[in-house]
């Protein structure tokens, strides 16, 4: 086994060999323009956009036309946003979204209440689920978008999307839902799930970097965006720039490999995860499980360990890559505003570790992390005033702390 | 790294901070004829809170109490190259020497 143990799947996935493989002729000898209509170069480059373009789409059940690459999910959930605000703002100038979503929707959603969008940011329940009730309730004659993800990035909590989407539909509202860490994980059909724009990327599937796509429908309904980026008029008009030959090739790789081994890769992560909470949980107490103890995604675990703080844990496992929701490990200094949002206090939220497991985990590994997550907790409470109080029979919530 | 029976009349205790802040300092220390003898921490906190209470424990070690209360959080910045975000740390492990010594000279009336 090599150290260090790479555990942070959520973040990022290293490329399959088999997606460089399909990859490198692409950098080379095929280097052509997807766009160059009028030699061979240009041929080849575009019959494997093309190609690319069906693994993606085989993959989410949406027909090739109407995935439209990007630079990542970051950038599909600003065209997503700005661009159908900009497209149907006559019709209504009201989005709903949650408060759990990635910061790629919501810093966008912010950037568009000030140009006078009005946003509906809906709670999660404590499982850090959206209530499409909830939903159903805040729409209104000027609601245009409806925008909720798939899978949470930090907790894995698997929102009732077919559900959201039915509702949009008979709403006769836009669905758009960020399923970054939902695709290649979990079975996606837009179809099945009423979904009208959908970002997702390619690095988080064993592809590389700097390639995602928006999945846009094109009937039942149509959707129309205006486009974030102007120039030659590639995919469809809605985002231009040169095709990234290389890293679509790769993604659609990715996809298919993600379509092939999907039923016993997801059963295989379930395992080594189920493994690793138990392990954990049979030799510490006061361990929390944040997010829905099932309908999560098959390769996340987070758990919050009372009385100690998120960072000095990541300090502790040094050769482990995990992370944290603690305010140490962020700019803003305040703990994981997913993990508040699921009503823990935040002296848990500051305790929270995201264990993110993927396609070359191992079961050495993971008994490898136990044994250093138990080692390092024990440690950290030895050294924690909190679990010194607790042990003495102290509620902590019952004490005057003194604050500045 | 450790603790005193708080009540012992020579210990002198100071916990400050709070969980929700993500930082809670327990110093600690025990006096003998007018001098710090032994000092120790617990900290719930990031590696900066706890590294800072740490030395703070070292430094107060054989020091008279005014030498203690001397101790400014920009010496601990300083010895431990804490970036900006983190100054807040230094800042309660002063607070926390305050505190152990105040504790310890309340005892003493």
């Amino acid at each position: 086994m090599k150290v260090p143990v790479y555990m942070d799947n959520h973040a990022t996935t290293p490329v399959d060999p088999r997606v460089l493989d399909a990859m490198l002729p692409f950098f080379t000898e095929k280097f052509g323009n997807a766009a160059s209509r009028n030699h061979s170069f240009g041929w080849e480059a575009e019959k494997a956009v093309d190609d690319a373009r069906r693994q993606i789409a085989a993959l989410i059940h949406a027909d090739p036309k109407e995935i439209i690459f990007t630079s990542g999910a970051t950038e599909s959930d600003n065209l997503a946003l700005k661009g159908l605000v900009e497209m149907y703002r006559e019709k209504g100038d009201h989005i709903i979204t949650s408060v759990t979503e990635h910061r790629a929707v919501l810093d966008t959603a912010k950037r568009l209440e000030k140009q006078g969008v009005k946003v509906t940011y809906l709670p999660v329940d404590k499982d850090g689920i959206v209530n499409p009730d909830d939903i159903n309730k805040a729409i209104t004659e000027k609601t245009i978008l409806i925008s909720v993800m798939m899978a949470n990035n930090e907790i894995g909590t698997v929102n009732p999307i077919a559900e959201i989407g039915r509702l949009a539909k008979s709403r006769g509202v836009i669905f758009h839902c960020d399923a970054t860490q939902g695709v290649g994980k979990i079975p996606v059909d837009v179809e099945a799930m009423g979904i009208d724009l959908m970002s997702f990327s390619g690095h988080k599937i064993y592809g590389p970097k700097g390639i995602g796509a928006l999945y846009v429908r094109r009937k039942n309904p149509r959707v129309r965006l205006a486009p974030m980026i102007d120039g030659g008029g590639h995919e469809r008009g809605m985002r231009s720039g040169t095709l990234p030959v290389p890293l679509i090739v790769g993604f659609g790789k990715a996809c298919e490999i993600c379509m092939q081994v999907m039923p016993e890769e997801s059963k295989r992560m379930i395992d080594l995860r189920e493994r690793l909470k138990e392990g954990i949980l049979q030799k510490l107490d006061e361990v929390y499980l944040n997010g829905h103890p099932t309908k999560r995604l098959p390769n996340n675990l987070n758990l919050s360990f009372a009385y100690v703080e998120g960072e000095s844990v990541l300090m502790g496992l040094k050769e482990i890559a995990v992370s944290s929701g603690s305010a140490c490990t962020s700019a803003t200094l305040e703990p994981s505003y997913v993990i508040r949002a699921l009503g823990v206090g935040s002296d848990l939220a500051h305790s929270s570790i995201r264990f993110g497991l993927g396609r070359f985990n191992t079961e050495e590994e993971v008994d490898y992390v136990i044994k250093r997550v138990v080692e390092t907790i024990q440690k950290l409470r030895e050294m924690s005033p909190l679990y010194e109080m607790a042990k003495e029979g102290i509620d902590l919530k019952t004490v005057q702390w003194a604050r500045d | 790294m450790g603790s005193f029976p708080k009540d012992e009349k020579k210990v002198g205790t100071g916990v400050v901070g709070a969980p929700e802040c993500g930082d809670v300092m327990k110093l600690q220390i025990k006096v003998e004829g007018g001098r710090i003898v032994d000092a120790k921490f617990k900290t719930f906190g990031c590696g900066s809170a706890i590294a800072s209470s740490s030395l703070a424990t070292e430094w107060m070690k054989g020091k008279t109490l005014d030498e203690a209360e001397k101790i400014k959080n920009t010496e601990i910045v300083q010895e431990l190259s804490l970036p900006p975000v983190k100054i807040h740390c230094s800042v309660l492990a002063e607070d926390a020497i305050k505190a152990a010594i105040a504790d310890y000279r309340k005892k003493g009336e």
